[in-house]
């Protein structure tokens, strides 16, 4: 064998697993495709959200604070090894709401969570002029917000950035420019590219998003995931006018006003369009009208990669033990996760969290 | 702006208008390319960078490099894409410095 | 919303060539200009600069009057200033003019957005006092304004045109420092041939050269090690040549070695392209009449390819007439008929291409910056940055892009793609066409919320 590990995906979830393995002491092969690939880690939004996730899940919402909760700690610990920084800010984000029935539904839906949760779940509602005196600039359609305080933001392309290079450091393997074709178990893996390169490991994780799709079933998954398009806008660096994240639109660190997003089910098509880019405008400046002089640079589509019910899974296969999935569509909220906490899974150790809901189990026809 | 301007300035024999630039007024020849008519006015930065502050001036004439910038009225804009006409106020933030601090 | 036959991007002499081409062959045309005249940059404002400097500029220049003439029809719909930030399929151009949002559709789309300058990072080239040469001239011809102490830096025939101007204005430039060896002409001989087909433009470029020599401007050729000194605006230039090291006063300082297809637009739309060993860049896959692989796509002028204006207008024509033998309104033998002419003379122009390519080569210590020089102007990215994500992994400029924010300015990679390729190229040791580009997405050119907004609204309008 030639590692421990071979992580087939080199995105955000690829690597954070990648760099959790490392730490224990197990040896890594990371297998990453080449410039042109859909990469979800370099399209995202940025957000460490706890809030909207799990509503019919109390053990997805609970996974996501556990990751928030320690992710200051895994930026630091990078930040420190790889003397590369990754901005980081936890100070809560809003939900906001142009009605009052949806308000009021949405907040329905969270007074019945926090009490599955057992009262963990802090936020506050916002009426309109609580909320201005928070955000400045918020307009006057906007009724009020949901601030939920365990939500904030991250620069996710510094974190990608500083976990390439601590995987590097810490030895693992990176093969770049590879497309995985076939993976067999003949004793233990043995994993074939396009290109002819054959890597033989002891344990196999599959993370590579859209990718799963096509080589999870051939590995005895399910891999039930699809592509949902994201367009994103983002403008010229602007002085502060945005103190919170929302859904609607953040301030990253370096100026610029990050809006999105779309959900579109387009396939494979990561293009963006005017409608798009006109509606997300319109739906931004509606919420912060000073945004309306604000000079759009960038736009891009992302594809989020999405399970039926749009929870991570994590599933060891039945007909491969040792072949690993895992996937989502929030691989920057629950990268600290990833990287420290799922180690003990892969490992099957008793520290292991339990993520028996995010098994296949539930994608079974009854 | 330093008194001897590195361009030469023809007379075109155009009608000269008054603009502001950084409040302070300044006579432009009408129609004439802005960022053109700054330079020959000796105007020798327009802008900071977001970045490290490094000052900049025009580079490629042409609408390509976004060195020009400049708030033309309250919105920003390229000087070399612009022409001059009478009462413009032309503003040079500096940017380094308008952004706060990022958390 | 207004549908065209044809909708031409850019108003140089491919596109004007192509309007009054079309619309003569009765096709329904628009002609959109982000410029505020047309001229494009070759005849910039040459309705109003002919007649004030036209002695100083020469006759090439004063050609372009015959080409905006040619746009005066009721039949074109010219639209200056308007800046074009999306292209969509359909094809559904969105466009921004004097503030306001606006969609145009076309069944055919003519991508003649021209060449920019190829960058050129040296140390100190973004203090303010450097510019382009381009710009020299754009300043020159525009504006008559013109620089009283200027060294001009790099290399091709751009560089003797701007210098023989400023001559003739009475300023001639303090030095040129040109990067070419003699070993460049040497080898460029055995293109003399096609040199020779194109006579009259190698004996422009001679008296050219004849008028430098008479002005006693200083020549320093072969040279290495340039940079660019100054502490907030450039000083001087320092530089080796023949052995000697040299440092020359200035106030401003023009950079060239060469002009690249702007590529923006066409990549926008997914237009294929290759990398093109003679002229160092990155050029669209186009048949003979301009036709991309994207259907409908039409590429004329130097955003082809550089052939210079002249090569452009017969592209222009080109274009148009298959155009219109699509669209139904030329029938084949006819089209044929009228674009053998330019056909011959579109050659003619090209002969002396492949000489002067290798004549004035890029200069080579810009194609391969040291490691503190910055590539990424906007965001202030290094080449030793570049080489260092590469490092990290990144085989091409997305990767790269994504890690260090070089492309992500207002300038959308213009400056800065082709080094950035190259650079990744190098380390990776894989080829440009290996390597790739910048995805190039809309906006092409930044537009303002409100504007993108409104048009949200106005779609809704027509919707009810």
């Amino acid at each position: 064998m030639e590692t421990d590990y071979a992580i087939i995906g080199g995105g955000v979830v690829g690597l954070s697993l990648a760099w959790g393995l490392l730490r224990r002491g197990l040896t890594v092969t990371v297998l990453d495709g080449d410039d042109g690939s859909f990469r979800a880690s370099r399209g995202n939004f940025g957000l460490v959200w706890v809030q909207s996730k799990g509503m019919n899940q109390p053990r997805y919402a609970r996974w996501s604070q556990q990751s928030a909760a320690i992710w200051a700690e895994f930026a630091k610990e990078l930040g420190a090894n790889t003397g590369q920084d990754v901005p980081l800010e936890q100070r809560g984000g809003y939900d906001l709401h142009f009605s009052e029935e949806a308000l009021e539904a949405k907040l329905a839906k969270y007074e019945t969570l926090k009490a599955q949760l057992g009262g963990d779940y802090p936020y506050e509602v916002l009426g309109h002029n609580a909320l201005r005196k928070e955000e400045p600039h918020i307009g006057p359609k906007v009724v009020g917000a949901i601030l939920h305080h365990q939500d904030g933001h991250a620069n996710p392309l510094r974190l990608l950035m500083a976990l390439a290079a601590d995987v590097r450091r810490m030895g693992g393997r990176v093969l770049t420019g590879k497309t995985v074709t076939d993976v067999t178990k003949p004793d233990g893996f043995r994993i074939a590219c396009a290109d002819g390169t054959i890597v033989r490991v002891g344990k196999v994780i599959l993370s590579a998003g859209l990718g799963a799709a096509e080589l999870g079933p051939r590995m005895g998954f399910k891999a039930p995931v699809r592509a949902q398009r994201g367009q994103v806008l983002i403008t010229e660096k602007l002085p502060k006018l945005i103190n919170r994240p929302s859904l609607i639109a953040r301030q990253v660190d370096e100026g610029g006003i990050q809006i999105g997003a779309t959900n579109e089910e387009v396939g494979l098509d990561d293009r963006v369009t005017q409608p798009g880019l006109s509606g997300l405008a319109a739906k931004a400046i509606a919420a912060y009208p000073a945004l309306a002089k604000a000079q759009l640079v960038r736009s891009w589509g992302a594809l989020r990669v999405l399970s039926p019910d749009g929870l991570p899974i994590y599933q060891e296969s039945a007909t491969m033990p040792g072949a690993f999935l895992v996937t989502c569509h929030s691989g920057i909220t629950l990268a600290a996760a990833h990287a420290n906490l799922m180690p003990d899974w892969l490992e099957g150790r008793d520290a292991a969290p339990n993520l028996e809901v995010f098994s296949e189990d539930r994608f079974a026809v009854s | 702006m330093k008194t001897a301007s590195p361009f030469l300035e023809p007379d075109d024999g155009g009608t000269r208008v008054e603009v502001s630039l950084d409040g302070a007024p300044l006579l432009l020849s009408e129609g004439a390319n802005l960022a053109a008519a700054l330079l020959a006015a000796g105007v020798e930065v327009f802008r900071h960078t977001k970045v490290t502050g490094a000052p900049r001036a025009p580079f490629c004439m042409m609408g390509a490099c976004y060195d020009c910038l400049v708030e033309i009225d309250g919105v920003v804009r390229q000087a070399c894409m612009t022409e001059v006409s009478p009462g413009l106020r032309i503003n040079r933030p500096h940017e380094a410095e308008a952004h706060d601090d990022p958390a | 919303m207004i549908r065209r036959d044809l909708v031409i991007i850019g108003a140089g002499p491919a596109g004007m060539a192509a309007a009054a081409r079309a619309a003569e062959l009765g096709l329904s045309v628009s002609i959109l200009d982000e410029q505020l005249r047309a001229g494009g940059q070759i005849y910039r404002d040459v309705d109003r600069a002919a007649a004030l400097r036209g002695d100083i500029l020469g006759k090439d220049y004063k050609h372009g009057a015959t080409l905006t003439d040619g746009l005066r029809r009721a039949d074109i719909d010219h639209l200056p200033g308007a800046v074009v930030w999306a292209i969509e399929e359909g094809f559904r151009i969105s466009y921004s003019q004097d503030g306001q949002g606006a969609q145009i559709a076309a069944a055919r789309v003519l991508l003649a957005t021209g060449a920019l300058e190829r960058p050129m990072p040296l140390p100190g080239w973004t203090l303010p006092g450097v510019m382009t040469a381009g710009a020299g001239q754009i300043l020159l011809k525009q504006s008559g304004v013109l620089a009283r102490n200027a060294v001009l830096v790099g290399s091709g025939p751009l560089l003797y045109l701007i210098a023989a101007q400023m001559i003739r204005a009475g300023t001639p430039p303090a030095a040129m420092i040109e990067t070419q060896g003699r070993g460049d002409i040497i080898s460029a001989m055995r293109h003399l041939g096609g040199a020779l087909r194109g006579w009259p433009y190698l004996l422009k470029g001679m008296k050219m050269l004849a008028e430098i020599r008479r002005a006693r401007v200083p020549r320093f050729t072969g040279a290495q090690g340039i940079a660019i000194e100054g502490e907030t605006r450039a000083e001087a230039v320092t530089l080796t040549s023949a052995g000697h090291s040299r440092r020359i006063a200035c106030d401003t300082v023009f950079l060239h070695h060469g002009v690249v297809p702007n590529t923006q637009a066409a990549r926008s739309l997914g237009v294929g392209h290759e990398w093109d060993h003679l002229q160092n860049c990155f050029v669209p896959a186009l048949d003979e009449w301009g036709q991309s692989d994207v259907a409908g796509v039409f590429i004329a002028g130097d955003g082809a390819g550089i052939g210079g204006a002249k090569a452009a207008e017969y592209a222009g024509g080109l274009a148009a007439l298959k155009i219109a033998e699509e669209l139904g309104r030329l029938d084949p033998a006819a089209c044929m008929e009228q674009a053998a002419p330019l056909r011959a003379a579109l050659a003619r122009e090209r002969a002396p291409r492949a000489f002067l390519d290798a004549a004035y080569p890029p200069c080579v210590e810009a194609l391969a910056p040291a490691d503190n020089t910055i590539v990424c102007r906007c965001e202030e990215i290094t080449a030793g940055d570049i080489r260092r994500y590469a490092s990290l992994g990144c085989l091409g400029p997305n990767q790269a892009k994504a890690f260090g924010r070089a492309g992500m300015g207002p300038c959308q990679g213009r400056f800065c793609g082709l080094t950035v390729t190259a650079l990744l190229a190098k380390a990776n040791g894989r080829t440009p066409d290996e390597t790739g580009h910048f995805r190039i997405r809309p906006p092409l050119k930044p537009v303002t919320l409100g504007e993108l907004a409104a048009m949200d609204s106005q779609m809704q309008d027509a919707a009810e």
